[in-house]
């Protein structure tokens, strides 16, 4: 218990300092908010009349407390750009991008956990090998050139699903899990083949252990051993990579909805940064770090969940 | 056995990328960034033997300067991470106590700190370009250095030399330039080989999204998204950026490994 106030303590502070971080990168930026909305043409007066309006005439540490205590109410503020509320907004978007992470997620470990523990089981024997070697090449292989080589085969040649968009999941549900088999088979592929290497070298290093040998000598099967002993051990390791792997794979929405043109968080995004609406930005980013530290603590407490001897520690 | 074909094989593919990228500083079949109207789109022969893109740009060109792009995107990313993170790292495992553990914090905190997440951010304040791309990954990867090095540092500390080193009235600083630093530099490489691949694949994603290299720049990313609308009528324009960058981050992960295999029994418990 409390472990698990000590690291709700740290994600709050780095939470924090996150937002101040993105806050502070933003805020140096050439040029105010109303400058940049106004456009190169605009009078003097214009500017100050709107830089009032948008708060950014007030010392910065005032601008940052404002927002970050609006942020507490989930409030984001209002973007400079489109004058619409920005909160609805990232909650909307997220949703998609929770959907594409979670099939992500799915692909990743339907591959590297068969594929890991098939790699290590056999690992003295050529199809190991062959397995391993995949393994590698599929970590070369960039999550969006997946996505292309994908949209080619199953799209271009096949004609079989779309090549992107999204449809939402209230409005046609077979449309919706359509739309999402590529884009999560993108991010999946990649990150399963990483995976499975992790997988593999823990079941590979939980085989040697004596309990496996205890288990072999009174009669068990070599697949029941490992089984009933090998593979809640091996778990505790590869839960770890899994905390790193839901980050990477929350990044790597990014850029698998700009392949498929998924209306997700990272389009949102990118679409920010090219309209230059910094508060929105502040808002994607911040939610995005925020959402990698509760990632970290989950898997934090859950590694703990999963090996007693860690609790006392 | 197997780490030596890692080595050989990630050897010779980073090899070819490092001939590749000087030798487009001196020669490359054609100018890369040339537009010729009357050949889009060509098919190989042998005046372009990987065909011209939708500008009637050689491709051959263009990966071979895309090559050099890659190279200069990880030396410098890893440049900075190297230079950031390893006296981090020596200091923090060299002193112990508050300054170890605000070093160990500040490095906990920046690998909350998605790379890709940084270099959008810095991206939108300072504008797009390999060199703030990169700036941005190699920040993003200091820790991963620093956290490499005082395990490592820690390790060479316990060492008996050390005392000697202490008895015989050599400052601190004489220690870890004589001492720790060429002790730890076997980790720290395996360390900038992965740092390597993982830039790699940072600017060509990057690049990908309009937010790295800036045309009319060549660089893998760029050209496959160039590519990316002309899937459906010629797809292997795709295809040789795409299997440049897959080859390139094969190479680094291959030496990475074989390295790590040649340098691991020191290495047990620090990664």
């Amino acid at each position: 218990m409390y472990l698990i106030v000590r690291k709700t303590l740290t994600l709050l502070v780095g939470a924090f300092a996150a937002s101040f971080v993105v806050f502070c990168c933003l805020a140096v930026l050439p040029g105010n908010a109303a400058e940049v909305a106004l456009g190169t043409n605009a009078t003097p007066d214009a500017v100050a009349r709107l830089s009032e309006e948008f708060g950014t005439d007030r010392p910065l540490l005032t601008q940052y407390a404002d927002w970050a205590l609006g942020l507490l109410h989930g409030d984001f503020g209002t973007s400079y750009v489109t004058h619409e509320p920005i909160g609805p907004r990232v909650a909307d978007r997220f949703g998609v991008t929770l959907w594409l992470v979670a099939g992500g997620m799915l692909v990743a470990l339907l591959i590297a956990l068969p594929a890991g523990v098939l790699s290590a089981a056999w690992h003295r024997k050529p199809r190991g090998t062959l397995l391993s070697a995949l393994s590698q090449a599929g970590i070369a292989v960039p999550a969006f050139l997946a996505g292309l080589l994908l949209v080619y085969v199953f799209a271009v040649r096949a004609g079989a699903l779309p090549a992107g968009g999204y449809v939402p999941l209230a409005e046609d549900p077979g449309e919706w899990a359509r739309h999402l088999v590529l884009p999560c088979l993108s991010l999946g592929l990649v990150q399963g083949a990483a995976l499975s290497r992790y997988v593999r070298s823990a079941v590979l290093s939980v085989q040697r252990q004596d309990y496996m040998r205890t288990a072999r000598a009174k009669g068990a099967r070599r697949w029941a051993a490992l089984c009933r002993h090998g593979l809640p051990n091996a778990a505790v390791p590869v839960l770890t990579v899994l905390g790193l792997q839901l980050s990477a794979l929350l990044v790597g929405a990014i850029v698998v909805e700009r392949v498929f043109v998924i209306p997700g968080l990272g389009d949102l995004l990118l679409r920010a940064v090219a309209d230059r609406d910094l508060l929105l930005i502040q808002g994607v980013v911040t939610v995005l770090v925020v959402a990698v530290l509760v990632v970290n603590l989950l898997t934090d407490v859950l590694y703990r969940v999963v090996d007693p001897r860690l609790r006392s520690r | 056995m197997k780490s030596r074909m890692s080595l050989t094989i990630g050897g010779a593919l980073v090899l070819l990328l490092l001939v590749t990228a000087l030798l487009s500083l001196v020669w490359t079949p054609h100018d890369a960034s040339h537009i010729d109207a009357s050949r889009q789109l060509a098919p190989p022969d042998a005046g372009h033997p990987l065909g011209t893109d939708q500008f009637g740009r050689d491709v051959l060109s263009r990966l071979m300067e895309g090559a050099r792009i890659t190279v200069f995107a990880g030396v410098v990313a890893v440049g900075i991470a190297l230079l950031a993170g390893v006296p981090m790292g020596v200091v923090s495992g060299m002193s112990g106590g508050w300054l170890d553990n605000v070093v160990m914090r500040v490095s906990d905190f920046l690998l909350a700190f998605p790379a890709l997440l940084l270099a959008i951010l810095l991206a939108a304040v300072y504008g797009t370009g390999t060199l703030t791309a990169m700036v941005a990954i190699g920040i993003a990867s200091a820790p991963g250095f620093a956290r490499v090095s005082r395990a490592a540092t820690l390790r060479v500390m316990a060492g008996e030399y050390i005392d000697a080193a202490r008895l015989a009235g050599r400052s601190r600083t004489a220690i870890a330039v004589r001492h720790v630093v060429p002790n730890i530099l076997d980790v720290v490489i395996v360390q900038a080989s992965v740092s390597f691949a993982t830039a790699v694949l940072a600017e060509a994603a990057l690049s990908y999204l309009g937010l790295g290299t800036v045309p009319p720049t060549p660089s893998w990313g760029r050209m496959l998204q160039e590519s990316q609308d002309l899937l459906f009528s010629t797809p292997e324009l795709c295809l040789w950026p795409g299997l440049a960058t897959a080859a390139a981050v094969l190479g680094l992960n291959l030496l990475g490994d074989g390295l790590r295999d040649r340098v691991d029994p020191t290495l047990e418990g620090v990664r």
